[in-house]
Order: structure tokens, then sequence, then C-alpha cells
């Protein structure tokens, strides 16, 4: 009996909740561990970045006009939705790194419960980055953290899927929408993520991956006014303090490269740091 | 239909408002009418669309619905041809089923009225007998960016060739520039051009444009104040300009009809207008209507849908009922 | 027919697939009691709906066991992160089965299926769903900087919200690490124990969550027992007394939320269509029977009699009837005994000299009924001023000044709720400021959120459910 043949899956972008090819029409050979060929992965341009923080920027007010409790239930439903395809996440990671099953199993497993961890932080972290304040006259007082906006994120380079998630998931809590350069090496389950995010009910925009080469497009996403905040954990090969002083010309939040198995740990600093505190006054008075 | 003599509209007005229709005492009495807080509001309206409309409830609601739709065509591209289609739709709805009641009236621009009457014959007569009224668009209809002297003369034309209603814009612009007596001067005076010779007026529905409006509290003063000028309906929206016609913003001009009626006696009609195309939502205003204003205003002469696709949304409920399963696009017929 | 009085629009009972005897839920499985069994009835027409085991002190015994074993041997060595998944996945169930769980809650509860639908039910979910996501961050809550659970809880909840009070319950004490033994109210068991075939759905270890059918007897049992470390109580202002005393010298910790009667005031510039709708929910929703119902109108006297004739004319189109058809506002009550508390607080109103106005609705043959109904000519010395009646009655009381209001509003030993109707945002502001009760409702009421903490003053109880501040009953060293 002849060896059925496969019908291989073609690896575009996620932008404004579609899969384009590169408007440059360019792609790039990604292999496996040992060399084989695997996928022709999209090589984005800075057009396909100028369009995807296009994409971002017209969902923010929706994405973070929802309701926290939504959006916890958005980014719920994409953990229900990776764990329904374990299988297939575990079997592309296994063949683009070349770690053992095993291996790619823990990261799985790691990626949903962190993607989970961050799911329930959306309807309680303005009760632990806000509060009342007692200010010393008749006035009623709040703060309460906002979404900072458009946020860039250079995933870790040397993780296909834990990165990604690591750096991601965080700045959608508050609010943000998010365009994310991947793993040049390792970028095929970003895609998959891609099509994970356009399956679970987070509006178009809110999350855009693009494939290719960091050090192309980083440059541009630092330098473009309407991105917001610039996450830049997996920039550490880049010259990324050119890019941090790029973004400073809008004063664009940045943060630096982290490396090592700690790198974009979970925490609610990485919450935080793409968010702003609004703080309302109001007098009281009975008379 | 009841409405009180134009000629005392002025006096009552007066009387009500403590003096002169002017910006100053306007704005102290519209100024002064109870705040709207929207969170309530759109929560009632929610809450009223809860209602489960079946069976005999939901066969008389689909009926009634046809009786009260204005049914519309107000686009640059619209012929003799193009009104002749749509009275003929008016005045027969379902091909197949010679007992669906008709509509209450058809709506067109100035110019198109003489087509439409010409097209009606017999069937043109108030719609509380049976019949179907010719309402105009009027007062340079949408925008109302026009002089006050077009506007009349816009008015007075459609009149001229046989409109029984007279559907006018207010200027926004004049309204949220707070120039309230400039509104109500301009509503006052088209409604003396609606006045036939023979000492007849065309009925005047006011077009508040609530899209434009923004806020509750503005809808709500400009439905005070249309009926204070002489408006015999308020109604929502040109169907222009989005949002149309809402829930919220329906159940605020029917709360405003209601205590209108508590304060003098007297009914004004409501009408919301666009983005109305389907049954659901068309069930959900009659409930509304019955439960804020009251089951006396589900007459043709108090209440209209301004609708064109509502209608076979509405027919094809309405067979379902009949038949017992669903029915496609093909089997009721395009206007 | 006149189209306002709606054709039936019934729910249909068809999605309940009821044992007609249901046993204990006790590690894991349900087991018959030793206590006897008593039924549960419909209050809409006094059917039958099945039958329930009464735990007797052996069968409490035997669930705190439980509770203890799984607290001791899995749920205290579980990480935050797997309790919050358990947490999840019965959130998840309980989205999935929300139609079938709000036709049980209304068959037994007498409520109204719009209300069990869209309000219950969700925030149920709601409940779990955001008491999940706590389970593995209790270091994050501001409660301390190493915070445990406390051991094993025992709970009991009133039948006004039965599977909602279930939640308020469960979802904060699980996620805090706890096991849980808990009674429902002897008049609604029902979604309880459908609540106990999701657990079992949702495969939660044998023991983590105990439920223990009863009466007033059962109660005090799980209340009593000495290896109960938490007690937390939802129900009467009476009861919770004698529970404070029954864990005086104990180190049982305790909350209880208890009774109130909430005011509602309105400003002469409050936006007074909506301030209408307010009153009616404040009273209204739930036939009354709410904690913080706004069962005082507290009126400024220069709008008093506007508001009360568009009260009475919001009322007119309430509808009162069978809890299953989509159109009730207004269910059943309860109980008999709810119903005769109801028909006596009324009567002394009457003989208080208070003028009782009631809405023209048909009462049917059968079940348990009272129309909406309003007192006005109310004065502060009046009992239906003073006592809670737990019913759709409202007394209606005035006020001419911002500051006799706020003394009106506090003059009771409750303190659970209170309404701020007004345009004036500065006034709204102070006048919370001033109100002694836990949940200030400024142009709105009866408004609930897992993210918001409920609980009262004085005699209304103390403790917090809901919010960063409702994880606090239930962690050592934080309450």
């Amino acid at each position: 009996m002849s060896k059925r043949l496969t019908v291989p899956k073609t690896y575009k972008l996620f932008v404004g909740g579609k899969f384009p090819r590169s408007e440059s029409g360019r792609s790039y050979e990604v292999v496996s561990a040992k060399g084989d060929f695997l996928a022709n992965a999209a090589m984005a341009s800075r057009k396909d970045a100028r369009d995807a923080v296009s994409a971002a920027d017209g969902a923010v007010k929706g994405w973070s006009g929802t309701t926290a409790y939504n959006r916890g239930q958005v980014l719920y439903r994409v953990a229900e939705m990776l764990e329904g395809r374990r299988a297939q996440f575990v079997d592309e990671i296994v063949q683009q790194t070349g770690v053992s099953n095993a291996v790619a199993t823990a990261e799985v497993d790691e990626s949903i419960d962190r993607w989970v961890w961050y799911a329930g932080w959306c309807d309680k972290f303005a009760q632990v980055a806000g509060n009342g304040n007692p200010v010393a006259g008749p006035y009623f007082n709040i703060s309460v953290p906002e979404p900072t906006g458009v946020v860039a994120v250079i995933a870790p380079q040397d993780s296909a899927l834990l990165g990604l998630v690591s750096t991601v998931a965080p700045a959608l809590v508050a609010g943000n929408t998010v365009v994310v350069v991947a793993s040049q090496r390792y970028p095929l389950s970003a895609i998959s993520l891609s099509e994970v995010l356009a399956t679970s009910d987070v509006p178009a925009g809110v999350v855009n991956v693009l494939t290719g080469s960091p050090a192309e497009i980083a440059p541009w996403l630092a330098s473009h006014p309407d991105v917001h905040g610039l996450d830049l954990t997996g920039a550490g090969e880049l010259d990324w303090i050119e890019l941090q002083m790029a973004a400073a010309q809008t004063l664009t939040r940045v943060t630096s490269p982290e490396q090592g198995p700690d790198a974009a740990a979970p925490s609610l600093a990485r919450i935080a740091q793409f968010t702003e505190t609004k703080t309302v006054w109001h007098p009281k008075s009975l008379v | 239909m009841s409405r009180t003599e134009l000629q005392t509209l002025p006096e009552r007005a007066v009387e009500l408002l403590g003096g002169e229709p002017d910006d100053t005492t306007l704005r102290r009495y519209l100024h002064g009418l109870p705040g709207v807080d929207a969170v309530g509001l759109e929560q009632r309206a929610a809450d009223l669309g809860t209602r489960s409309i079946k069976t005999t409830s939901k066969a008389w609601a689909l009926d009634k619905i046809i009786e009260l739709i204005d049914l519309t065509t107000l686009e640059g591209a619209d012929t003799p041809g193009k009104v002749r289609s749509l009275v003929a739709k008016a005045m027969n709805p379902d091909a197949s089923d010679p007992t669906c009641p008709r509509v209450a009236a058809v709506c067109v621009y100035g110019d198109m009225v003489p087509y439409a009457v010409e097209a009606l014959g017999d069937a043109h007569g108030d719609p509380d007998e049976g019949g179907i009224s010719v309402a105009a668009v009027a007062t340079a209809f949408p925008s109302g960016r026009a002089s006050l002297e077009v506007k009349l003369a816009d008015t007075a034309d459609a009149v001229a060739h046989g409109a029984d209603e007279i559907d006018m814009v207010i200027d926004r612009g004049a309204f949220l520039a707070g120039r309230y007596g400039q509104v109500y001067d301009q509503i006052a005076r088209v409604k003396q051009a609606c006045r036939r010779e023979d000492g007849s007026y065309a009925s005047l529905k006011v077009i508040l444009e609530t899209g434009e409006l923004k806020t509750y509290d503005n809808i709500k003063r400009a439905s005070w104040l249309a009926i204070l000028a002489g408006g015999d309906f308020i109604k929502t929206s040109t169907g222009k300009v989005q949002p149309a016609a809402t829930l919220p913003t329906t159940l605020l001009m029917l709360e405003v009809v209601r205590d209108w009626y508590r304060a003098t006696g007297e009914r004004i009609g409501v009408k919301p207008a666009g983005g109305i195309r389907t049954s659901k939502d068309a069930i959900k205003y009659l409930v509304t209507v019955a439960e804020i204003a009251g089951e006396e205003w589900l007459q043709p002469h108090l209440f209209r849908y301004g609708a064109s696709s509502l209608l076979n949304d509405v027919l094809r409920q309405r067979k379902k009922i009949a038949t017992g399963h669903y029915t496609g696009s093909d089997y009721v017929t395009i206007d | 027919m006149s189209f306002l009085e709606y054709a039936p629009a019934p729910e249909s009972r068809a999605i309940l697939s009821l044992k007609p005897e249901y046993g204990l839920f006790i590690d894991g499985e349900f087991h018959p009691g030793t206590g006897g069994t008593f039924e549960t009835i419909s209050p809409a027409d006094e059917s039958r709906i099945a039958t329930v085991a009464t735990a007797s002190d052996e069968d409490v015994d035997a669930a705190v066991t439980a509770a203890r074993r799984a607290f001791d041997k899995t749920w205290s060595k579980m990480s935050g992160r797997d309790r919050g998944k358990y947490l999840f996945r019965i959130a998840r169930l309980i989205q999935e089965r929300s139609r079938e769980l709000a036709v049980a809650e209304s068959l037994d509860n007498g409520k109204p299926i719009k209300e069990s639908r869209d309000v219950d039910i969700p925030l149920v979910a709601a409940w779990f769903f955001y008491y999940a996501g706590w389970a593995d961050k209790l270091d994050y809550a501001g409660l301390g900087p190493n915070p445990r659970a406390l051991g094993v809880a025992g709970q009991v909840i009133p039948w006004n919200f039965p599977l909602l009070m279930l939640a308020w319950k469960i979802a904060p004490a699980l996620a805090a690490g706890n096991t849980v033994v808990l009674k429902p109210a002897e008049t609604t068991p029902l979604t309880a124990l459908l609540f106990a075939e999701i657990l079992q759905q949702a495969d939660l270890p044998p023991g983590v969550v105990n439920i223990v059918t009863g009466a007033g007897a059962t109660g005090a049992a799980v209340v009593r027992h000495p290896d109960v470390d938490k007690v937390a109580f939802t129900g009467s202002t009476a009861v919770g007394r004698e529970i404070a005393k029954a864990v005086a010298g104990t180190d049982k910790k305790v909350t209880l939320e208890l009774g109130g009667k909430a005011a509602n005031i309105i400003f002469e510039d409050a936006p007074i269509d909506q301030a209408v709708d307010g009153i009616v929910t404040g009273i209204f929703f739930n036939q009354g029977q709410v904690c913080c119902a706004g069962s005082r109108l507290v009126v400024q006297e220069s709008i008093h009699d506007e508001v009360v004739e568009r009260l009475k004319a919001r009322l007119s189109t309430l509808r009162l009837g069978d809890p299953l058809d989509k159109n009730t506002d207004i269910g059943a009550i309860n109980s008999l005994e709810q119903l005769n508390r109801v028909r006596e607080l009324s009567r002394i109103g009457d003989e208080e000299g208070a003028e009782r106005w009631t809405a023209d609705c048909a009462i049917p043959d059968k079940g348990f009924w009272f129309a909406p109904t309003i007192f006005t000519n109310v004065q502060t010395s009046h009992r239906i001023a003073r006592d809670e009646i737990f019913g759709p009655v409202l007394s209606v009381l005035t006020f001419r000044t911002p500051d006799e209001a706020i003394a009106k509003a506090n003059n009771t030993p409750y303190g659970l709720s209170a309404g701020i109707w007004t345009e004036k945002g500065s006034r709204i502001l102070a006048v919370a400021d001033k109100l002694r009760a836990g949940v200030v409702w400024a142009n709105t009421f009866n408004r609930f959120d897992p993210s918001s903490p409920f609980g009262g003053y004085k005699e209304s109880g103390y403790g917090r459910e809901g919010g960063r501040h409702g994880l606090a009953a239930y962690l050592k060293g934080a309450a």
C-alpha cells in the first residue's frame, strides 16, 4: 500500500484577523533542527508592519472597551482551543527545534497554563493596581490602570511557543492590542497560534503576527508613532539600543531584552508595564 | 385625529413656558426637565426587549406592524416607476394573501408626491379608516441646511400636490448651538405651511435626527420643543445618519408623549425610522409603545414605523405562522 | 384580547431530567441520609418536585470528615493553578447547562425565569470564573505575605438566590484552598443537588465539596461541628445572632450576611423615570425577597406625589404569574411561611395607619402569591419602616434636606445597602460617605458583580463576599 501524500500547510501572516501573504511577496525557508525543509514562512516587510499597526490601532477601542470579564472569557477560550490542539503544537515544536516529545509537551502545557494565568488577571488587575486615594480634602479620588494602546513585541527568538505566549498574553490583559514579531528560526508555532486566535472570539486586529526578520521589521515598529509600547524581550541579538532611541522620539514606553530560561517569566509587572494610571478627582458636598 | 387648533398653539406654548418661546425662556424650561440616566434607560429598553411574544399575540403583532408602516423610498435615484412599484406593494403587500393588511402610508420625496397620489387612486385616504396616506419629506431633507424660505416652499409644494403628512427635519445646528427659539420658530412656520386652502392641515412629523443630537438629554429636550411648537408626531431619524432609530431613544420619546398627555390631555405620535429591519425588532417596539405610553398609541395616527425592508421580513414571519414552516426570499415580492 | 395580556410563553420543563429522590452528596457520591426525608415543592402551584434527604448529625459528621480528609490529603497539597482549573471547569459546565439550571431554580424557588435566566445563573458562572482566576494569585491579593487556607468551611445558605448564594460561598472558599460542607435552604435544595452532579462532571476530587440537605437542625449541626474551621452564613439576623453566640470562645472564623431595610433615597433632581425603575428594581426584583432590597423609599417631599403617581403607573405593567412564563415579572413567594409573614407585617402596616395600595394582579388559585404593594404615609416609628418584610412591599417616607435623608436612612439597626438618586455628582459622593451601609448604589440598584464586594454594617452582618475582599474570609490572618 503506498504512503498517503500530504497536503502541506501554507504559513502566512496574521493581520487584522486575516491571513495575508507578505505584500512584498517574499518568503523564507524554515528548516528542522536537522536541516530538513519544513515550510516557507512569509517574510514580512515594513509595509506589512505598517498594516499590522494600523489594524492593531483600529482594534484598541473595541478591545479596551469590552468589560474585563469579557476579555477574560475570550482569553480563557484561547486556552481551551490551545488545549484541544495540543498534539499539533507539540509536533510543530519537535519538528522545528528538535527537542524530545516530552520536552515539547512540557513547553505546550506550560504555554497553556501561563495563558490561563493571564486570562484570570483581566478582571482582577485593576483591583491590585488601582485604589482609592485618601486625599486631604473633600474629594473623591480614585486611581485606575488603563491600557497604553498598541504594543509591539519582539518575541524571544529561541523559543517556538512559550516565549511568544509569555510576551503577548500579558499585554492583552489590560486591553492593549499587539503586533508581535515571532521567532525568526521557529515561526510556525506563531502562525498556528494565530489560527487558534482566529477561532477563539478574539476580535480582528487585537493580535497581529509577523514572521520574518526582526532586524528588518523592528526599527519600523520602534519609530512608528501609533505604537505606544515596545516590548524588546526577544531583541537581545538586535541593535536594541538603537531601537530604544528610535522609540524615544515619540516617548514610546520601552522594555529591555531578557535572556535565559527565565526570560519573560510570568509576573504582574509584565501586565503593568503597558498600562497608564489615571487618577480622577470629584468634589463631595452635601449642601 | 384631534389636535389643538393651530391658532391656540402659540398661546398654549406661552402659558406652559411662562413666556414667549425665545432662546432664554425655552432654555430655562427645557433644561429644567428631569435628566435622563442613560444606563438606566438602556437597561429598561433591554428589559422590554426580553418580552416573549408568541402565538396569538405574535400573529396580532405582525398584522399591527404592517398597519403601522410608512413604506419608504427616499433615494436620489427615485423615479415615477419606482414610486408606482412602491405604491403597488403598499396596497398589496403579500401577492399570495389578499387578507394581508395594508400599510399606513407611503413616504416619498416631495416631488414624487403626485405620482404616489395617482398610483394610489381610490386607496388614497386616512389609514385610521383603511386608506393609505402619502407622507412627504420636506424642509431640505435630510440635512435641513437651507434658508427658511426654501424650506417653507418645499413644504407648501408637497402639500399642494396632495401630501397628507409632512416629515420635516429640525435645524440640528441651531439646536446644538442653543438657538432653541430659532428651532421653535421654524417648526411653527412649517406647521403653518401645512395649511391647505380649505383650512385643513397636513399632519406634521418633526424629525429630530437623534443620531446627531447624541445625548438623551438633548433628545428629550428636542422632543418637548417639537411638541410645544406644534408637531403632531415626533420622529427619530431621517434614516440617512447612523445611528437611526434605537429602542432606548424611542422609549425616551414615548415617555415624553406620555408625560405630555398627563400634562395636557393631548396625544402626540411617535415614529422611529431607519434601522428596524426584522419582525423581532419591530415587535420590541410594539411592546415598548404598549408598556410605556399605552395601547391607545398602537394606531396609525399615533405610531408609525419608517421602514422599507421591514415589511418583507414581517410578511415572511406571517407566512411562517400561517403555514408552519420557514419561507425564503423568493416568496415575497420586492418593491 | 388586549395586546398587553401577552399569550403564554412558557419555558419548557422538558429540559430537566430530575430524579424522583435525591440523597446527600458526600465524598463525591450521593448517599441516602439517615435523618429521614422531606419534599421540595414548587411554590407556584404547590406540586411536588422531588424527595430530598435530611442529613442527621451523623451524616453531617461524615460530611465534615470527608471534607477534612480531602483537605489534608488532596486539596491543601494541590497547586493554586490546579485548584483554579477545577473552578474554571465548573464555571464552564454551569454556562453549558445554564438553561437547565435556570428552569430548575425558577421551579424550586418561584422566581421568574426571566430573572433566573438573565441574572442568577449568569452571575453564578461569573462568580466561579472570577474566583478561579484568584486560586493561583493569592500572593497578590494584598491579604498577607503567605496566605493559607483555613481548612474546612461550614456554609449555610438561604432560599432567595439558591444557586447564586452557593456560588458566593463555594467559589472563594475553594479558590483560597478550603474544602466545604454546604447546607442549602430546606425549601430550595434542587439546584444545589444539580450542582453536585456538575461537580461529578468536573471530576472534582471527592470530599472537596459536600452538600448536606436538611432544615434548621442540619444547619446547626454544620455550624457547631468541632472540626469546622470556618462558618459562613447568609440568612436572617435572628439566626445570625445564634451563630455568633455558638462560635463564641471557639477558634472558628465566622462571616455573616444578614438582613436589611435599605433606604432608596430620591432627591428632587433625580432622573425621574430611571429613578422610578430603580425603585421597582429595588423592591420588586425577586419579589422583594432580597436582603439588600430597597424596601424604604425615602423621597424628597417636594416630589413625593409625582413619584408615587409614576410608581403606581409603572406597576400597572408588572405581570404576576407562572414563574416559568418568560413574560412574568413577579413570581411566587417562596413558601407559605414567608407569605404569612408578609401578610402579617402588611396587616400591621394597616394598623399603624399607613395607607396601602396594591397593584391590580390576578392571583392564581394555588401557590403562594403577594401582589406588589406600596404603603404611603409611613413614619419612621412604624414597624413597617423598621422590620424586614422580605416581600414585595414598599414603605414610603419623605425628607426635606440631605441631612434628614441621611439620618432617616441610617436610623436602623441594619446597614446592608442604600440607594441615592440625583443628577449631582458631589451630592452622590458626600451622601455615600455618610451612609452606614456596606453597598451604596447611586442612580442604579441591585447590581451585583463577582469583582464587587458585598456585605453589611451593623446588624446586617460582617465580612464581605465578592472581589479581592471576598478572599479574606477564607484565608488565615487576613480578616
